[in-house]
């Protein structure tokens, strides 16, 4: 992956940062995921229990951290966007942006958790309350997603957009709560052990944190990028506009002279079936 | 003091700029003929007065609220006369007209004397879904009396009425400014709306294209010839509100200005 | 004219539809009653499953059903340009809200009780503790009728919205479907205070969901 394509500067979308810095992030990035593939494949010892298995830990937990991360700056800026002194359509866009990086990470979470349990727990899906919750955060999301999809005027759907988030956000701890309780009230534990994790410690440890550490810096770089995809669509949009208004007036300038009454009956009536 | 009052508008439909700048004033007590070609974007301004679309850029003042600011402000004090008439199919008539009048506020016994004064008293208990297309313009003309606009916006009043249906239309647009109504109206039937509006807008490419008031040295000498027939015959309603009186029973019509 | 007498408006508006229409007596209800007979086939009758799962299907049932009450209450407003009377009429958004979330809360009460019958009838129910269910009930219903009102009109004038209603309500219902089947449980055969949690849970969903609704109602109308 490159950042090539940011070189001139006079056609470079606006980014959440500086493009030297956005390109330096991206360098980082790349650079600490080599590392975290590095001690996750090599550095680390297999586990006692799990052996190798224990290796899609170091890039399971950091995607489960990333998905809430994500859901988490996607009703902030939902939140800053309704509110009518923060409004401005970059919430909506960063919003937008997360949500798309959440729902992935959310996917990548449950599909690697789904092949690790398969070795550790002999089963590809436990109805454990963590994933239950995860799924069901996913789905919730995935129709965020869906609803954003939605052609529209943009004021009117990124209010649309950050009114859906946020009522799918305050559903995020009741889902949590009612299925912590349904799996608690009724059966016992969890199968997370708490021995399993006590054996993390020393290498382990610090990869898993180096792999938080990795993707959080992935997050924000590919937020960034996403943005700039967001604005750059909006621009052309915009342009699109001018030249539609541009071309709407032009097509109705032979109308001022009266005999073209029909050809501008005809060009109106061509504009209008050119828009559907 | 004016109604309306538009600057600069620019609305668009999706992408599509339906306005391309548009300015407009509109005084009390007027009624203002829109015309222009299909797609020149006449009702898209109904709406835009009405609230309904929001505005991409300029300024638009609509009963002395700010569009920009508050769309809603103006509703209970307006009516719109669509292609719709915006009535529930398995609602009859008069349940139809009794929601209308009360959402806006008003009291369910300003029903009966609409019914009565469109000729709609005998389908009283009929449902919407049974109404012939000509029966529902004149229900979607009731739901906005029963609402006592002081803005009437209507788009294409005319069309699907019968004869009779146009005299008692026509009869209520020439009451309307009588009543402290300011109507805005779009139709393609030229004669019958010129003859009854005070002044004649029209509109190509989601801008007017030309203002009533004829200018010698605007080069649309054809379309300011129609223009100042439009203005001229403003002073002959006078006879058909007299004619309108019977079928309206409205006691306080008096001759537009 | 207060919220109150305008939410009563609006309510009363959608039931004499309803009364006229017999859309959900004839259409939403019959459909609940057959997805209870489909689970008979999907799951033997005679190994007692379907007596052990009846709250659970109970209420997946009535939750299928919600989504098309939801569809009908706004489909209602999508003909002839009745939504657009509705923004003009100046209604205040919050009473329209609880005016069609009570409309819907009416009619998913009734068809709850006919399915609820059918269940006892058809898949062996004892019921225990009447209170419980009938509380369980109602906080339920009062849930999904915001939830559905709240989706409803977020999608209303969407072309996909038919598709994109039960995508967006049927996650966000997680809980409801599994505090309202916990409780019935309790109400079938186990003890009240296995309920109450549940019951809570429920209610401060409704809760939740009615005030978002009130205060998000006005300005997801307005969009276009």
């Amino acid at each position: 992956m490159t950042t090539r394509w940011t070189r001139t500067p006079t056609t470079a979308p606006a980014g959440l940062f500086p493009r030297p810095v956005s390109r330096a992030l991206g360098w980082i990035t790349l650079a600490s995921l080599a590392v975290l593939v590095m001690f996750g494949l090599g550095a680390t010892p297999p586990d006692a229990i799990q052996g190798d298995a224990v290796r899609l830990l170091y890039l399971h937990v950091p995607s489960a951290w990333l998905a809430y991360l994500a859901f988490g700056v996607t009703s902030l800026a939902s939140a800053l966007y309704l509110w009518p002194r923060t409004r401005n359509i970059a919430y909506d866009r960063i919003a937008g942006a997360s949500a798309e990086l959440g729902v992935v990470f959310t996917g990548l979470t449950l599909v690697m958790g789904s092949l690790w349990g398969r070795p550790i727990w002999g089963v590809w899906w436990a109805w454990d309350a963590r994933l239950v919750t995860t799924a069901v955060l996913f789905f919730l999301y995935l129709g965020y997603l869906a609803l954003r999809r939605v052609p529209g005027s943009e004021e009117g759907n990124a209010k649309r957009n950050a009114i859906a988030a946020i009522i799918a956000f305050v559903d995020v701890p009741i889902v949590h709560f009612s299925v912590t309780w349904w799996r608690t009230l009724h059966q016992q534990g969890t199968v997370f052990n708490p021995d399993l994790n006590a054996k993390i410690h020393g290498s382990m440890a610090f990869t898993l944190w180096w792999g938080v550490l990795a993707f959080t810096l992935l997050y924000v770089w590919l937020l960034d990028l996403r943005y700039r995809l967001a604005v750059l669509d909006d621009g052309l949009a915009g342009a699109e506009l001018d030249l539609a208004i541009a071309e709407r007036i032009a097509a109705d300038s032979p109308a001022r002279e009266p005999v073209a009454a029909t050809v501008d009956a005809a060009s109106a009536a061509r504009v209008e079936g050119s828009a559907r | 003091m004016s109604v309306v009052c538009l600057r600069s508008v620019v609305c668009l439909l999706g992408r599509f700029p339906a306005l391309t700048g548009l300015d407009l004033t509109v005084d009390e007590g007027e009624i203002l003929l829109l015309s222009g070609p299909n797609g020149a974007g006449k009702t898209t301004l109904l709406r835009v007065l009405a609230g309904l679309l929001p505005i991409h850029s300029g300024t638009a003042e609509v009963l002395g609220y700010d569009l920009t600011q508050d769309r809603r402000g103006a509703r209970r004090s307006l009516a719109l006369v669509g292609h719709d008439t915006g009535c529930y199919d398995d609602l009859t008539v008069i349940e139809n007209l009794r929601f209308a009048a009360r959402a806006s506020g008003r009291s369910a016994d300003a029903v009966a004397p609409v019914l009565e004064r469109l000729g709609l008293t005998r389908l009283g208990g009929v449902t919407h879904a049974r109404l012939s297309a000509g029966q529902r313009r004149r229900l979607s003309l009731a739901a906005a009396l029963v609402r006592d606009p002081s803005l009437l916006l209507l788009d294409e009043p005319h069309a699907g009425l019968d004869a009779d249906g146009r005299e008692t239309l026509d009869a209520v647009l020439a009451a309307a400014p009588g009543e402290g109504r300011t109507v805005v109206l779009v139709s393609h039937e030229l004669e019958r709306a010129r003859a009854l509006a005070h002044r004649e807008v029209v509109i190509t490419g989601g801008r007017v294209q030309s203002a009533a008031v004829p200018d010698a040295s605007e080069p649309a000498a054809a379309a300011s010839a129609d223009v100042t027939d439009a203005t001229g015959s403003a002073a002959t309603p006078a006879p058909r509100v007299t004619l309108s009186a019977d079928v309206s029973e409205s006691p306080d019509v008096t001759v537009p200005r | 004219m207060s919220i109150w007498s305008e939410a009563r408006l609006v309510a009363g508006k959608d039931l004499r539809i309803e009364a006229r229409s017999k859309v959900t007596l004839t259409q939403v209800l019959p459909f609940g009653a057959i997805v209870l007979l489909l689970f008979a086939f999907a799951l033997d009758p005679d190994r007692g499953i379907l007596t052990k799962a009846a709250p659970g299907l109970f209420w997946v049932a009535v939750l299928l059903a919600t989504l098309l009450a939801v569809a009908r209450a706004f489909s209602i407003e999508e003909q002839h340009g009745a939504r657009d009377a509705l923004r003009l009429s100046g209604l205040d958004g919050g009473a329209v809200f609880l005016g069609k979330m009570g409309a819907i809360a009416v009619e998913l009460l009734g068809l709850e009780l006919v399915l609820g019958i059918g269940v006892v009838v058809f898949y062996d129910i004892r019921i225990e503790r009447v209170g419980v269910l009938l509380l369980a009930a109602l906080a339920a219903t009062a849930g999904l009728a915001a939830t559905g009102t709240l989706y409803g009109v977020l999608a209303a004038g969407l072309r996909v919205r038919e598709t994109l209603v039960p995508l967006l309500l049927l996650p966000v219902l997680a809980p409801v479907m599994l505090g309202a089947t916990r409780s019935f449980e309790a109400a079938l055969g186990g003890t009240t205070s296995d309920a109450w949690p549940w019951i809570e849970l429920l209610g401060l969903f409704a809760v939740i969901y009615v005030t978002m609704g009130v205060l998000a109602f006005g300005p997801l109308l307005e969009e276009v």
